[in-house]
């Protein structure tokens, strides 16, 4: 044997992952009392519109000035019954459109689904060259709604006619 | 095409090791894999990356899966251990590993997981530990059993170990089974099956190694983990 050792695959997180994985909380990137403290909130949906009720959504973002901080910039949810998540944290700062970086695990996915959070009506969004590419529902897809009270409403659409626009890993 | 473009690839076309989202055999998979092309980002536009997983160290307790609890777990005591690459084969220091398995009758603690096989007082199944400076892990456990599932009719797992790996970058992220080696379900495991090469699924397959083997005390099992999904020279179809 000699060169490098190849790459491991991916196999699915499996239906049981919640106690080894989602233990502590790692949903406040901030505390909700933190300045600009926003909730990004929604459901992961199957290809039947059924909620994912065993799928865990990951975040990665730059803080409010478009740095990392501390550490700063990783969240992760289990989803709930429902297939809720939600996270507590601040807009990302810094130059260009601000956006979260999304992966999603859960039963059936046998690899992490990747995507991305743009924020609604910034005006950087109109520059980003992925929202430009895209067009009507799949730019919509990855753009969060406004739902008033510092909360952005994001769903995971895993198939179907709304299906989320993914990033190749 | 120029070097912004944003280019269109179909799933499992990506030129990674990675098995595809859709695989019908794995039932689960059928209405919760995306069936458009996915959207490939050139390099200039990577995402915002870095070895960050929350601020919350591992104590060095929670490597040891058989001493969190007042008495020991039934099974057989196993040493998993091995290293963290990257890419190139370099060592990935301080990287995050988390484990979740079955007990050694096959069963989890978890409240969905219902099989009439027994819990035991003394065991959960999950660990947590970082790599050392030249990117070795190390867990104590035992042995997980297989165990059944409903995908089709008598589908049962293969014993497995789930790991959970943060490297330094987002691309690195990486969540996988390790295996024991020689275990006759492997060929009737859509799971494991969904890796079409077998070069690939035996990557997940960890070796007997009786260097790490304590005499009187432990068999130890040899899995190393290479961070990043491509290989350096793809393997050919």
């Amino acid at each position: 044997m000699s060169g490098a050792a190849g790459a491991t695959p991916s196999q699915t997180v499996g239906p049981f992952f919640s106690f080894g994985l989602c233990v502590a909380d790692q949903r406040h990137l901030v505390g909700p009392g933190h300045p600009g403290a926003i909730r990004i909130e929604g459901v992961v949906l199957d290809g039947a519109r059924e909620p994912v009720f065993d799928a865990m959504v990951e975040v990665w973002q730059l803080d409010e000035h478009g740095g990392r901080g501390d550490g700063f910039g990783f969240g992760r949810c289990g989803t709930d019954a429902e297939g809720r998540y939600a996270f507590v944290t601040v807009k990302p700062g810094g130059p260009g459109a601000p956006f979260v970086a999304v992966l999603v695990f859960a039963r059936g996915l046998l690899k992490p689904l990747r995507t991305r959070m743009y924020f609604p009506g910034e005006p950087g969004n109109d520059g980003d060259p992925l929202l430009a590419a895209l067009a009507g529902r799949e730019r919509e897809s990855l753009i969060g709604v406004d739902r008033g009270g510092g909360v952005i409403g994001f769903d995971v659409h895993l198939q179907g006619d709304r299906q989320t626009a993914f990033l190749a890993l | 095409m120029s070097e912004s473009a944003i280019r269109r690839i179909a799933d499992g076309e990506e030129g990674t090791v990675h098995p595809p989202y859709l695989h019908p055999d794995y039932r689960s998979t059928r209405l919760r894999a995306p069936l458009r092309p996915l959207i490939m980002l050139p390099e200039s536009m990577h995402d915002p990356s870095g070895p960050v997983y929350g601020d919350d160290p591992p104590a060095a307790t929670d490597s040891d899966l058989t001493a969190q609890h007042d008495g020991e777990p039934l099974g057989e005591r196993i040493i998993v251990t091995g290293r963290v690459l990257d890419g190139t084969g370099g060592p990935v220091p301080g990287a995050l590993i988390e484990i979740w398995q079955a007990n050694a009758a096959g069963r989890y603690v978890h409240e969905r997981d219902q099989h009439p096989a027994p819990l035991d007082p003394n065991f959960t199944g999950a660990g947590r530990c970082l790599t050392d400076a030249e990117g070795t892990y190390r867990f104590t456990s035992v042995k997980p059993g297989a165990y059944p599932w409903r995908n089709h009719q008598n589908a049962w797992r293969p014993a497995h170990i789930h790991l959970s790996i943060f490297g330094r970058a987002f691309t690195d992220r990486l969540v996988t089974q390790m295996y024991f080696p020689g275990d006759p379900l492997f060929a009737a495991d859509p799971i494991f099956q969904s890796i079409r090469d077998e070069r690939l699924r035996e990557r997940l397959v960890s070796r007997l190694d009786w260097d790490t083997t304590t005499p009187e005390w432990a068999l130890g099992y040899r899995f190393d983990i290479v961070l990043g999904g491509r290989d350096a020279t793809p393997v050919e179809a």
